[in-house]
């Protein structure tokens, strides 16, 4: 099986570049001439400087005494928690921002759900001199305050996004509209694997920094050649697709992907895309998500804002079909137990996202020698409001009984 | 060819006047306006008609479309109950009718059932934005063929010459070129782009060329006449509709258009 794309941008079914004749001009070139940047000996120089005395790489791959003991098996963390900006979002802002660059654009917008990927481009922005300007749904610069904060402070324009459900899909849809309008001196810095080809590829490869440190650390680290299991949350899947893409054509690797449920799969808030999702087109891409019968998008739930998006990148759509990678649906509770556990267990404050990949562990079942990776994608500062909040009330929930 | 003997958009672009079309989203303001509208469209002066089909996240539009696509999703408007509508008005106007909207909705319902529906209802013409040339040509063709329907692509300032050519070989009825780089509903001016302008009337196009986006006024439609075949107005009529259809009010608007 192939988990690459084809020459047209689609995997298997998925994928593809479907742009208002404004965009295609810019999806186009950027098609033709991504992989030449990419691959320039002077670009990966400079990206791999960058992500080595900026962001702080490589990151750590950790052995995690509790949480081996409670699975019974080795668990290691992929610390892209440890990264400058606080998540992996960085290692693919970077790589944007520069090839932005490369290619004479001289105005960034991005779109932003928990604030992570606002923050990364807005870093980045800051670093090589382009002005920024992030779209945030209204809800989501509520939750996720702090970082609404740092990106101001990085000197970028956050936006509100007024429409739809007021959370990611709908500050992507304003940051399509802001580049159908500004189509030739801005770059749209994408900050998952999803929208037109060739942005699922291109942001999986910048995230695949990852996996190609997996590549070596795991041995050197585990003493097992390879990872018996690499898990990953799945908002749009750019963590889960670099954690994953060194490994796809390795079927002795198991690839797990948590999604977000929400208040449950059957609850009617959930964002678990490949529970609930059919194949359709949404920013750019053919790809699943939720959606009515009539192909309206069904707004997602999630109390993760990095999660809370009803579709999932391509690629993962065809991991889903094609059984490549399990996944598994973990609720806002499960995720919330994970993170707070992890915290006190071991001084790591988690990602509400990444504490999804958390606590999909509890849902697999490991052998004793077993090797499992775990992309511990974000840190949880952005967070500590809705942990707190969680875990009070669970205290008072406990104190009526 | 025969395909196109029915097609009344192809009929109507014949004559060498230049066109006035409206757009208008279904079910907007409320579920069965689009039966109003259409009637009194019909009966004014205005050329030809634009549907938009509702959809939750259409990127090419502004604010004032968006907010009618809630609205007339939130009015339970359907494709189905659209063509039904259509359908039952098609025996009183003749006015030729172009659905628009996002792929993702026909892609549901079913591209050659909807490409039928199209044909039964009396529709004549699809401009669907984020569908691809290629897949255009590749697998939805012969469903628009067989259902007299005519493919219907935009062109943007950001179009080259030989996309064009290309764009003109594959559309049929005639091109909507965008009158500059925006959603619908902008507030850019129309004047800002006369290269790109330029370039569109030199162009020596097969299909006819109207001008969409951002004409407001009967100004601007005077404007956009001089660089193509006729003008479309879309958020400027919706707007009128705000707050419910009042058949005076939106005469007046028409008369002060034409
Ligand atoms: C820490 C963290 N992890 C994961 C995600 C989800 O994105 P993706 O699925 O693209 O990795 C986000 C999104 O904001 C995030 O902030």
């Amino acid at each position: 099986m192939n988990y690459q794309i084809d020459e047209n941008g689609f995997y298997g079914p998925y994928g593809g570049a479907y742009v208002p004749e404004v965009l295609y001009s810019n999806v186009e070139n950027l098609s033709r001439n991504y992989q030449a940047i990419l691959n320039d000996p002077d670009f990966k120089k400079e990206l791999s400087r960058l992500l080595k005395v900026y962001v702080g790489r490589e990151t750590p791959l950790y052995h995690s005494p509790s949480l081996s003991e409670v699975y019974n098996t080795k668990v290691y963390l992929k610390r892209e928690d440890l990264c400058h900006s606080g998540s992996h979002k960085i290692n693919n802002t970077l790589g944007q921002v520069l090839l932005a660059k490369r290619l004479g654009k001289t105005r960034i917008v991005a779109e932003t759900g928990a604030g992570s990927h606002g923050v990364a481009t807005a870093m980045a922005c800051a670093l090589l001199k382009l002005p920024c300007f992030i779209y945030m749904g209204e809800v989501d610069i509520q939750r996720q305050f702090p970082n609404v904060g740092r990106m101001r402070l990085l000197g970028a324009t956050v936006i509100p996004a007024l429409s739809g459900s007021k959370t990611l899909k709908d500050a992507t849809n304003e940051a399509f509209r802001d580049w159908i309008n500004n189509p030739l001196n801005t770059f749209y810095v994408l900050g998952s694997v999803v929208g037109p080809h060739p942005y699922p590829d291109m942001v999986a490869r910048l995230q695949s920094v990852i996996s190609q440190e997996l590549l070596h650390q795991v041995p050197e680290i585990t003493g097992k050649e390879k990872p018996d299991y690499v898990v990953a949350c799945v908002g749009g899947g750019s963590n889960a697709a670099g954690s994953f893409y060194h490994f796809l054509n390795d079927p002795e690797v198991k690839l797990i992907a948590a999604e977000a449920a929400g208040k449950g799969l059957d609850s009617g808030f959930t964002a678990a895309a490949t529970f609930r999702g059919k194949p359709g087109i949404l920013h750019g891409s053919k790809t699943k998500f939720m959606q009515t019968n009539e192909g309206q998008v069904v707004e997602a739930h999630s109390i993760s804002a990095g999660l809370d998006y009803p579709g999932i990148g391509p690629l993962h759509a065809w991991l889903s079909d094609t059984g490549r990678a399990k996944f598994v649906a973990v609720t806002d509770d499960e995720a919330l137990d994970a993170g707070l556990a992890l915290s006190q267990m071991e001084g790591i404050i988690p990602a509400i996202e990444s504490a999804h990949a958390l606590a999909a562990l509890s849902q697999l079942n490991f052998k004793t020698d077993d090797v499992v990776v775990v992309c511990l994608s974000g840190r949880g500062d952005k967070d500590l409001e809705t942990y707190i909040q969680y875990s009070n009330s669970k205290k008072t929930a406990h104190g009526n009984v | 060819m025969e395909t196109f003997k029915k097609n009344r958009l192809k009929t109507i672009f014949k004559s060498p006047e230049k066109k006035v079309s409206i757009y208008f989203t279904a079910g907007y303001p409320a579920l069965t306006d689009t039966l109003d509208l259409l009637s009194l469209l019909a009966e004014s002066k205005v050329d030809f008609v634009e549907i938009g089909i509702p959809f939750s996240d259409s990127v090419m539009d502004g604010e004032v479309i968006l907010e009618s696509h809630k609205v007339a999703l939130e009015n339970g408007m359907t494709i189905e109950i659209l063509f039904d509508q259509i359908q039952k008005i098609r025996a009183q106007v003749s006015i030729p009718v172009v659905l628009m909207g996002s792929m993702n909705p026909v892609y549901q319902y079913g591209f050659e059932k909807f490409c039928q529906r199209c044909h039964e209802a009396g529709v004549d013409g699809l401009l669907l934005p984020d569908l691809p040339l290629d897949e255009y040509e590749k697998y939805y063709r012969v469903w628009y063929q067989q259902n007299d329907l005519a493919p219907i692509f935009m062109i943007s300032p950001q179009t080259n010459g030989d996309r064009m050519k290309r764009i003109d070989e594959l559309g049929e009825g005639f091109l909507y070129a965008l009158s500059g780089n925006s959603t619908t509903g902008s507030t850019s001016e129309i004047g800002d782009n006369s290269e790109y302008l330029q370039r569109l009337s030199n162009h020596k196009f097969i299909n006819p060329v109207v001008l969409g986006f951002n004409i407001k006024t009967k100004d601007d439609i005077l404007f956009a006449n001089q660089f193509a075949d006729g003008a479309i107005v879309g958020s400027a009529f919706v707007k009128t509709l705000k707050g419910g259809f009042n058949k005076e009010r939106t005469k007046h608007f028409l008369e002060q258009l034409m």
